[in-house]
């Protein structure tokens, strides 16, 4: 018999305006250390990896909402819009700060590099993705689309969950553990969905 | 009205009056430590002003032992630092052989001692995009090269890192960066232009281990990787040798590795860089010079060719 998944009682529920506050914590302190020169030798860039790897982490934790749902019964569903806000807010400032300070608005070298750069190309492809994810995200955009609709247009999150990992593992030179590491758990995270019964038989399986 | 300050010095920094009382046995204490560490203490090296050096600001010290590429020691910019304690550089002995009259194994202190050290201020450019001035103190290879006296055959010189897994902890385990030995090469021209230096100190002490202790290539004009660290040995070879990262990805690293603001790297741009120490959040890119700003110097040795091609 399959159990309806469980949520946590009320009284112990975040608030979810407490998962917004806490997401920005990362991007206000990794900014105040750069405020007071404690982000190393290179500080934009320090700044700028930071941002773009809250992006995706925030992306992934997302992606784990519903396999956590089907295969363990935890239901954290109400936060993922939430989380999903987050990963696109964490975007919108890593291209800031790439334009901003690292590029200080130098549009014509900016353009070449996205131009040039699939690096570039493909992480300002996996933000315009994002938008209009991020716009679609409210009660008001669900009801006007329609819930198939709607549903079958935040499956680009999966575009943008590929493109940014390899976004990462394009950047670096060698093949160093951690942008590997985001790229296995992305793929891993595709790969539960291409398999919902298995998923459905690892839920229903008897506790042993 | 009464305005309180905070106290420059909160009671919590206060040093107890009885580690106060202890405080010579606890610095003696750290010498022995450091002394049983093999060399990893810096000592004092004198050297002579030189001509070619930049008068440009250096880069902080601390930056130029923070902020390292020494993949033996792990990928992480701050691995070396972490890691390289463990290396031990005394005694040290480098071979030099190949197509040469007197090959032998020199120990490191008689390889360098028939020399006067200088020292070379440089700009340090990195193939990442960033850059340093670093005050190095060393000798002209040209000099150790000539000691050695190299045969008409020999075109080319090929360098060799240590290998020692159980000092070197990006040399062992499941993901290892690069092959090993790191080995690097330059052109004979290239190695006897009087820019060349092995350098075996830095900002007036023997080199820290994190910047390739005891004895490592300095080439001003090239990207920073072509400055093989800890180098073991040194071969005068008659055809190009093979380098590390171009075996790693020969499309993106060339033997050549000059720095050039025009031939991009495949991935990211060469044109600009960013000058370490240089202004916390909101420092600008500085343009990259060709051949880092040493052209009048070295641009000669590469008239005629397309250096698009030879990257």
């Amino acid at each position: 018999m399959r159990a309806a998944p469980v949520s946590p009682p009320a009284r112990w529920r975040v608030p979810k305006l407490a998962v917004y506050v806490a997401g920005f914590v990362p991007a206000v302190w990794t900014f105040s250390l750069g405020l007071v020169d404690r982000l190393g030798p290179e500080p934009i860039k320090a700044l700028e990896q930071d941002l773009g790897l809250w992006s995706l982490r925030f992306l992934l934790l997302c992606l784990m909402i519903s396999p956590l749902r089907r295969a363990a019964g935890v239901d954290l569903l109400r936060y993922r819009r939430a989380l999903g806000l987050l990963a696109f807010y964490y975007a919108a400032l890593h291209l800031a700060a790439y334009v901003a300070l690292d590029h200080g608005f130098d549009w014509p070298a900016i353009g070449r590099d996205i131009l040039k750069r699939p690096y570039v190309t493909i992480g300002m492809a996996a933000f315009v993705i994002l938008i209009p994810l991020a716009a679609t995200s409210n009660n008001a955009a669900i009801r006007r689309l329609g819930g198939k609709v709607w549903a079958r247009l935040h499956r680009l999150v999966y575009v943008a969950a590929i493109l940014a990992a390899a976004h990462f593992l394009l950047i670096v030179k060698s093949w160093p553990a951690e942008p590997l590491l985001y790229a296995a758990a992305t793929a891993a995270l595709l790969a539960v969905r291409a398999f919902p019964a298995a998923l459905r038989r690892a839920r229903t399986a008897p506790a042993s | 009205m009464l305005i309180r300050h905070s106290p420059d010095i909160a009671p919590s920094e206060i040093t107890p009056r009885e580690a106060y009382l202890r405080r010579r046995d606890v610095l003696l204490g750290m010498g022995a430590a450091m002394a049983f560490a093999g060399a990893a203490q810096a000592k004092p090296l004198a050297s002579a002003k030189s001509p070619f050096s930049t008068d440009e600001p250096k880069t902080p010290r601390a930056d130029v032992l923070a902020y390292n590429n020494f993949y033996e020691f792990g990928g992480r910019k701050s691995d070396p630092a972490d890691n390289a304690h463990t290396l031990t550089t005394s005694p040290w002995k480098v071979t030099i052989d190949g197509l040469v009259a007197k090959a032998a194994d020199y120990r490191l202190e008689d390889l360098i001692k028939p020399f006067a050290l200088e020292e070379r201020i440089y700009r340090m450019r990195c193939v990442e995009g960033w850059s340093m001035v670093i005050p190095w103190i060393g000798v002209q290879l040209s000099e150790i090269l000539k000691r050695a006296e190299p045969l008409g055959s020999a075109k080319y010189v090929a360098f060799e890192t240590l290998v020692r897994p159980e000092e070197m902890p990006g040399q062992k385990g499941l993901l290892q960066l690069l092959p090993w030995p790191y080995v690097e090469g330059l052109r004979l021209d290239e190695a006897l232009h009087p820019l060349t230096i092995l350098a075996v100190g830095l900002y007036g002490e023997t080199l820290p281990n994190q910047n390739g202790a005891p004895l490592r290539l300095v080439v001003p004009w090239k990207y920073g990787f072509k400055g093989i660290k800890s180098i073991v040995r040194i071969s005068l070879v008659e055809t190009q040798p093979k380098t590390s990262w171009n075996i790693q990805n020969p499309r993106e690293y060339g033997f050549y590795s000059n720095v050039n603001p025009s031939v991009d790297h495949p991935r990211w741009t060469q044109a600009s860089e960013r000058r370490i120490g240089e202004g916390g959040l909101f420092a600008k890119r500085r343009p990259t010079l060709m051949f880092n700003g040493y052209g009048d110097q070295v641009a000669s040795l590469y008239g005629g060719m397309d250096l698009e091609r030879y990257f």
